[in-house]
């Protein structure tokens, strides 16, 4: 293991777990909050031609996600040099 | 030019393609047969995975589900990709990490037994064959009705196209086809989309089409749709949800559980070289897939409307006389796809939801994404591309599929289990035969469809969803779960998932053997037999958490086996062994 302490790799552990959270608290808000459960209430909003429940379930929860990879990806990036356990 | 010559020329050209990349792209060794060399980078995966994942149901079948679905069609636009925010955050860069071949060899070491690793490809073989049916048959369909050949001539020119690039090249040789078959089949869909955008709103960006008002006036197209289809009875466009809410809650998590627990998808994020590669290859995979589905809902909307429309304009009160029915009508006619009856013999079409006066007495989905640029009078080009873009989407899922199937069988049963002292060379060339056999063995299924082979598809997800998923997310994520919470869990899940579809459906989909009946009525909670893998994977999750607790912890190099792959740090090129 390359981490310099056993609290480094907790520590690490801890906040790739906390990151995973976070963003899959908004991949469910937008599909399943926005596009099922809310969806009467957020038809009420129009945007364009689009009813905006509508639109989430068809058109914006998948651009959230192309979204909520990059950011994850970006952001785990970021940790590994922080700890000093990236690849390159 | 004429059609029929046009669409031979462009489906040969890409066919000769697809067999110089072959003969180019050959493997020399198991590692470049299994894993393409762990060397293709991920922008290039993400293309492949694209290509992979997007099947002929993707191309052909969802566009024209959603148009009839409407809003309760979304299901399938969330649940296939959602699936692959799950992948890059819970799989593929732990799994890329552990750097071997196979998916069942990572349940196998991880859960150190024997025993799981025949579990696991127990389940990858069922879901995956159950897939590959509805490939193969997607191959012999487009074959038959383009190039009116035979179905059975088609599917056996498929299968000697798929022989000669998977066989020769293995997982490197599928990898570099699949990225010109993205190509070809992304062409060939967002081409005519643009067309009939542009056509009715004068926005040539489908996405924004969609949202815009029809040309010349100054209502919205979803409102002018929802007008069109109440009026004969529809339900409306844009808030007809499926069955109810929680059908849709759990049918659209157990499609993107499933997406995330397919192993010839997971597998495609083992060919990376390192574990920020997956991580962004998973996310440049989305981004390919989601052109073509954010691009659906509006060609499934759009051919609605113009189906509609043709049918019964709405600015005469008259409708379409049989007489005047345009040539694109008489040519799915010829097919049985489409199908009139003049039920009042006023020789003109009414078509409502009412069964009793509707005299379009069929009209089948899958027309919808093939008949589009006929129905918008694009030029015969673009629709001899619709042609070979079909064939694309299912020749690259299907070859995905076998490798994952041929690979299961010379790694995981051959060389893991059976014969553990073959060389490299001997493992190559028994891959090569287990491809071979696997590619006999599909096409004998397509041939011979058995009866089930309808359901197939969404079926592989639910096994998918019920057994791999829980696996390898439990075995990354928590360290206490050991072999036999993990096989008992795996057990429990599939076989609770095939117990609800058979008991609904039939004992492998024969009508008479279901126990239950299918009505809906004796649906748990209304929930319908193809959404019930979500409920499968937590019957998993909870059966190997209770026996895990109840039998002894892993072992101490299990546990560091897990801390090792939770770092990407000291990743090796996937190991030759």
């Amino acid at each position: 293991m390359a981490f310099k302490n056993e609290g480094d790799a907790k520590a690490y552990w801890k906040e790739n777990v906390s990151l995973m959270f976070k963003l899959l608290i908004v991949w469910f808000v937008v599909s399943f909050g926005c596009g099922i459960l809310l969806v009467d209430v957020l038809n009420q909003i129009q945007i364009g031609g689009y009813k905006l429940g509508f639109w989430f379930a068809q058109q914006g929860a998948i651009y959230t996600f192309v979204v909520l990879i990059f950011v994850y990806t970006k952001k785990m990036g970021d940790l590994d040099s922080k700890y000093g356990v990236d690849e390159d | 030019m004429e059609l029929q010559t046009l669409t031979y020329i462009v489906v040969g050209a890409t066919f000769a393609l697809y067999i110089g990349i072959a003969i180019w792209a050959r493997a020399g060794s198991t590692k470049e047969f299994y894993v393409a060399g762990a060397g293709i980078h991920p922008v290039a995966n993400g293309m492949a995975t694209a290509a992979d994942w997007m099947s002929a149901a993707s191309f052909i079948g969802m566009a024209g589900l959603i148009a009839f679905l409407g809003y309760g069609g979304s299901v399938f636009l969330m649940g296939w990709t959602g699936g692959f925010v799950l992948l890059a955050m819970l799989l593929a860069p732990y799994l890329r990490k552990y750097g071997k071949f196979t998916v069942p060899e990572f349940i196998g070491d991880r859960f150190y037994s024997r025993t799981a690793r025949i579990v696991a490809v127990l389940c990858l073989i069922i879901a995956s064959v159950t897939y590959v049916i509805g490939q193969m048959k997607g191959i012999g369909v487009a074959f038959s009705r383009f190039l009116e050949v035979e179905y059975n001539t088609g599917l056996l020119v498929g299968m000697v196209i798929v022989f000669f690039y998977a066989v020769l090249g293995g997982m490197k040789g599928i990898t570099y086809t699949q990225i010109a078959q993205y190509c070809v089949l992304i062409f060939a869909y967002t081409i005519p989309a643009v067309f009939i955008s542009l056509n009715l709103t004068g926005n040539p960006i489908p996405q924004l089409g969609l949202g815009s008002t029809m040309v010349g006036t100054e209502t919205f197209l979803l409102d002018r749709l929802d007008q069109v289809v109440m009026d004969l009875g529809f339900a409306q466009y844009t808030t007809s949800a499926r069955l109810s809410t929680l059908n849709m809650f759990v049918y659209t998590m157990s499609l993107m559980i499933g997406t995330a627990g397919l192993p010839h998808v997971i597998v495609r994020f083992f060919t990376v070289p390192t574990v920020k590669a997956a991580r962004s290859s998973a996310g440049w995979a989305l981004v390919f897939i989601a052109i073509l589905y954010t691009t659906a809902p509006a060609v499934a909307a759009m051919a609605r409307l113009n189906l509609m429309e043709t049918i019964q304009p709405s600015e005469s009160a008259e409708n379409l006389a049989y007489a005047e029915r345009p040539v694109w009508f008489k040519n799915w006619e010829k097919t049985g796809l489409l199908k009139f009856e003049d039920k009042n013999g006023d020789g003109r079409i009414q078509y409502t939801a009412d069964a009793s006066t509707n005299e379009m007495v069929k009209v089948d989905r899958d027309i919808m994404v093939l008949a589009n640029p006929e129905i918008a009078q694009l030029p015969n080009w673009v629709i001899a591309l619709v042609a070979a873009g079909g064939l694309a989407a299912a020749l690259s899922t299907a070859a995905g599929l076998l490798l994952a199937i041929s690979s299961s069988i010379s790694h995981d049963l051959l060389k893991g289990v059976l014969m553990p002292n073959i060389s490299d060379k001997q493992e190559l060339r028994a891959s090569r035969v287990a491809m071979a056999f696997a590619i006999a063995g599909a096409g004998y299924l397509g041939f011979n469809p058995p009866d089930f082979a309808a359901g197939t598809v969404a079926l592989a997800f639910g096994l998918a969803a019920s057994s791999i998923f829980p696996a390898l997310m439990m075995g990354i994520f928590n360290k206490r779960i050991n072999k036999e919470g993990a096989i008992a869990g795996m057990l429990a899940g599939i076989s609770v998932t095939l117990l609800y579809v058979f008991q609904h459906k039939g004992i492998m989909f024969i009508a008479d053997t279901s126990f239950l009946g299918g009505m809906s009525e004796n649906w748990f909670l209304g929930i319908e037999p193809n959404a019930f893998g979500a409920i499968g994977a937590l019957f998993n999750f909870s059966v190997a958490f209770t026996v895990s607790s109840f039998t002894p912890e892993p072992p101490r190099e299990i546990q560091e086996l897990v801390e090792h792959i939770r770092v990407p740090m000291g990743v090796n090129a996937a190991q030759d062994h």
